[in-house]
């Protein structure tokens, strides 16, 4: 018997990288699996696919893949993404970060760039906290969760992500668990095909911090608790997907909105088109 | 482009116009007094050249925009004033860490915070220089015509591409605003650098290196497989905690900029041969200096102007020079006192500072007292 020393998708990671600085029981690493096996499925040219975030533990995740990649500032891989999208469209561009990096510091660009359908995938892995300064509460964090700045529970209301995103147009909207790997990678691949603003939300266990502070003794434990405490509802009212597990509520996943409406890069073509017919 | 010939234009126009000769094709900016004009006649010109153009949400959106274009494959700009240059801050340090071309315009205004939006100032000087948290050797030009915003907007464009770093304009309402003659030659009169870009990496896919001051950006989409990070890292564009390679990359930052600081630094001086007095000003103080200088050379007063044209690196070298021959330096500027510093600190002269409040232009008659003064 042989044993397989090459990461079977080593072609696609920068093996030189490897090992990941991720905690045990994290759930990054499947996030970025999924993408890898999402991309590769896409049908859309490996060199193409480019990979950009912000600053947290999940915006680590483009370095670490065999791609073209931006680790930007925080909060700022959207607009960066913009640029780079509108600069070269022949791009596949898809930025992955942190909750906190997206719909804290980065909410406003996240509105925007779903507002002007710009063509964008956007993957958000949320760990309902920050994870890479120690677990602070932030807009994520579901109502009464303990954190390492919420000491005497959360009294604040958290977004309800795929609510957000629908309201202000997204094209395309799913939310899935690291718990359903399958899902995720399919909905990844779907979401790479659309053009306009696609939104995936991921969640995703962070054993040291949100974990611990919310009673799960490891990842496990908090996979566990998605496998056991999620429905997939496709046609839910996306208004009633808020996400509050200290009050009993199940967790609503699935494939939200799958919508056509123009994109900014098809307008901007047709702008554009009509401004140089003018200076001619 | 602009066709050669003779204009009677703005700055605005001027610095539109001259980004676009110097090969700007991507555009992001949001709204502010006395920029605005750049970023409208951007919305309508850019599209008619193949170019491209969008407001952002707000002026963090709109740097992170044209870093992200930048490294997308196109020359890009933003243009702003006080309080967008200073949301600008973290994300100038982006562009200088990623070694990422691009131009950013701000045309200062009365601060501090909101300050008056439609009167000039000079405050943000600076900024320009160390506005970003952590070591930075940037490039500034501060244009005192029309003209010079046409010439040094081309210019600004060719210091990014060669230097690979975001290259700042610190211009000022005035300039941005006021109208006289603006003269466009052929176009095989004006230089202007082309991207250099590495595609497909042979097997060395290193974004970075630091052994040349040089090495061409990356294009995205082309197999190249980059990493390009704002964290400290090596010439892979991997990011390390090691102090040595902090020091390696700094080094490398600063280094480049240092080593050509000869081409970068430019100048213009009038009456400084025989001069035991200098002033020394920029922008548009520089206009009502050489103004006072030229009295007071009636006068048979030996006074010179210096005039930086770049205010970054600092003109070093020729201050020093200069400083043998003369006595004492006087530094008109509309702020409390910025550029004396250096000048003071490079100098070893007495230096004397004169304060312009934001919201006018400078009353020449004020500089020349001083330079009277310092003759008595
Ligand atoms: C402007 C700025 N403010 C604060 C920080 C510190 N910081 C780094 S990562 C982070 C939070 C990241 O949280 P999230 O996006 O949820 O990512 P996670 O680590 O949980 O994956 C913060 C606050 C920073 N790097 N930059
Ligand atoms: S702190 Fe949390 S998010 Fe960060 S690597 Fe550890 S488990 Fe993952
Ligand atoms: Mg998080």
């Amino acid at each position: 018997m042989s044993i397989e020393e090459v990461h079977p998708k080593s072609q696609f990671l920068r093996d030189e990288r490897l090992p990941h600085i991720w905690c045990p029981g994290c759930g990054l690493g499947i996030v970025l699996q999924s993408y890898i096996n999402a991309a590769e499925k896409s049908g859309i040219r490996l060199e193409n696919h480019v990979l950009i975030s912000g600053i947290g533990c999940t915006a680590r995740l483009p370095g670490y893949a065999n791609l073209d990649t931006y680790h930007t500032t925080h909060g700022r891989g959207i607009p960066f993404a913009t640029g780079m999208k509108i600069a070269n469209p022949d791009l596949k561009v898809t930025v992955i970060s942190g909750d906190g990096d997206l719909f804290n510091i980065g909410g406003n660009h996240f509105i925007h760039a779903a507002r002007r359908n710009m063509d964008l995938l956007v993957v958000c892995v949320n760990n309902f906290n920050y994870g890479m300064t120690g677990g602070q509460h932030g807009s994520t964090t579901p109502p009464s969760s303990l954190s390492s700045s919420t000491p005497y529970g959360n009294i604040e209301q958290s977004f309800n992500l795929p609510y957000l995103a629908a309201a202000i147009g997204a094209s395309y909207v799913a939310r899935w668990t690291v718990m359903h790997p399958r899902q995720f990678t399919k909905s990844l691949s779907k979401a790479m095909d659309i053009r306009g603003f696609a939104f995936v939300e991921v969640l995703s266990p962070c054993p040291p911090n949100f974990g611990k502070f919310n009673g799960f003794s490891d990842g496990f434990a908090e996979m566990e608790f998605y496998r056991k405490n999620s429905v997939v509802d496709n046609e839910a009212k996306l208004e009633d997907v808020s996400i509050d597990p200290h009050h009993g509520k199940q967790i609503i996943l699935g494939e939200f909105v799958n919508k056509r409406r123009p994109s900014f890069i098809e307008l901007e073509r047709e702008v554009n088109r009509r401004a140089m017919v003018v200076e001619k | 482009m602009l066709p050669p010939g003779k204009y009677f234009t703005d700055g605005n126009f001027a610095a539109t116009e001259g980004a676009l000769y110097g090969g700007c094709r991507f555009f992001a900016g949001y709204p502010i007094t006395p920029s605005s004009e750049i970023l409208e006649r951007m919305s309508r010109r850019l599209p008619e050249v193949g170019g491209h153009f969008i407001e952002m949400e707000d002026e963090i959106a709109s740097i992170a925009a044209i870093i992200g274009a930048s490294n997308g494959g196109l020359k890009s700009m933003t243009a702003t004033s006080g309080p967008g240059f200073s949301l600008m801050q973290e994300n100038i340090g982006l562009g200088m860490i990623t070694e990422t071309p691009t131009v950013i315009i701000d045309e200062m205004r009365a601060g501090p915070s909101t300050g008056i939006p439609t009167r000039v100032g000079q405050g943000d000087v600076m900024q320009t220089r160390w506005g970003s948290h952590g070591d930075l050797a940037p490039i500034t030009y501060s244009p005192n015509s029309v003209q010079e915003s046409f010439d040094l907007t081309i210019l600004a464009f060719n210091s990014a591409e060669i230097y690979r770093q975001p290259v700042i304009i610190a211009s000022d309402q005035v300039i941005g605003h006021l109208s006289e003659i603006l003269t466009v030659g052929n176009p095989e009169e004006y230089e202007v650098i082309q991207r250099l870009t590495r595609k497909k990496a042979n097997g060395n896919h290193n974004t970075f290196s630091y052994s040349d001051d040089f090495i061409p950006m990356f294009v995205p989409g082309t197999g190249f497989r980059g990493n390009v990070d704002s964290l400290t890292h090596d010439e892979m564009g991997y990011p390390s905690n090691d102090a040595s390679v902090e020091r390696e990359m700094l080094e490398h930052l600063l280094g480049k900029i240092k080593r050509n600081e000869t081409k970068i630094i430019r100048f213009e001086e009038y009456m400084t041969d025989d001069a035991k007095v200098i002033v020394v000003a920029y922008g548009i103080t520089s206009r009502s200096a050489k103004k006072a200088v030229k009295n007071a050379r009636d006068e048979g007063l030996k006074v010179g102007l210096f005039r930086p044209i770049t205010l970054w690196p600092f003109p070093e070298g020729r201050i020093v020079e200069l400083a043998e021959k003369t006595r004492k330096f006087i530094v008109p500027e509309i702020n409390y006192g910025q550029y004396s510093h250096p000048v003071r600190e490079f100098s070893r002269r007495e230096t004397e500072e004169i304060h312009f409040p934001p919201g006018a232009i400078p009353d020449f008659k004020i500089i020349l007292r001083e330079i009277e003064r310092s003759f008595t």
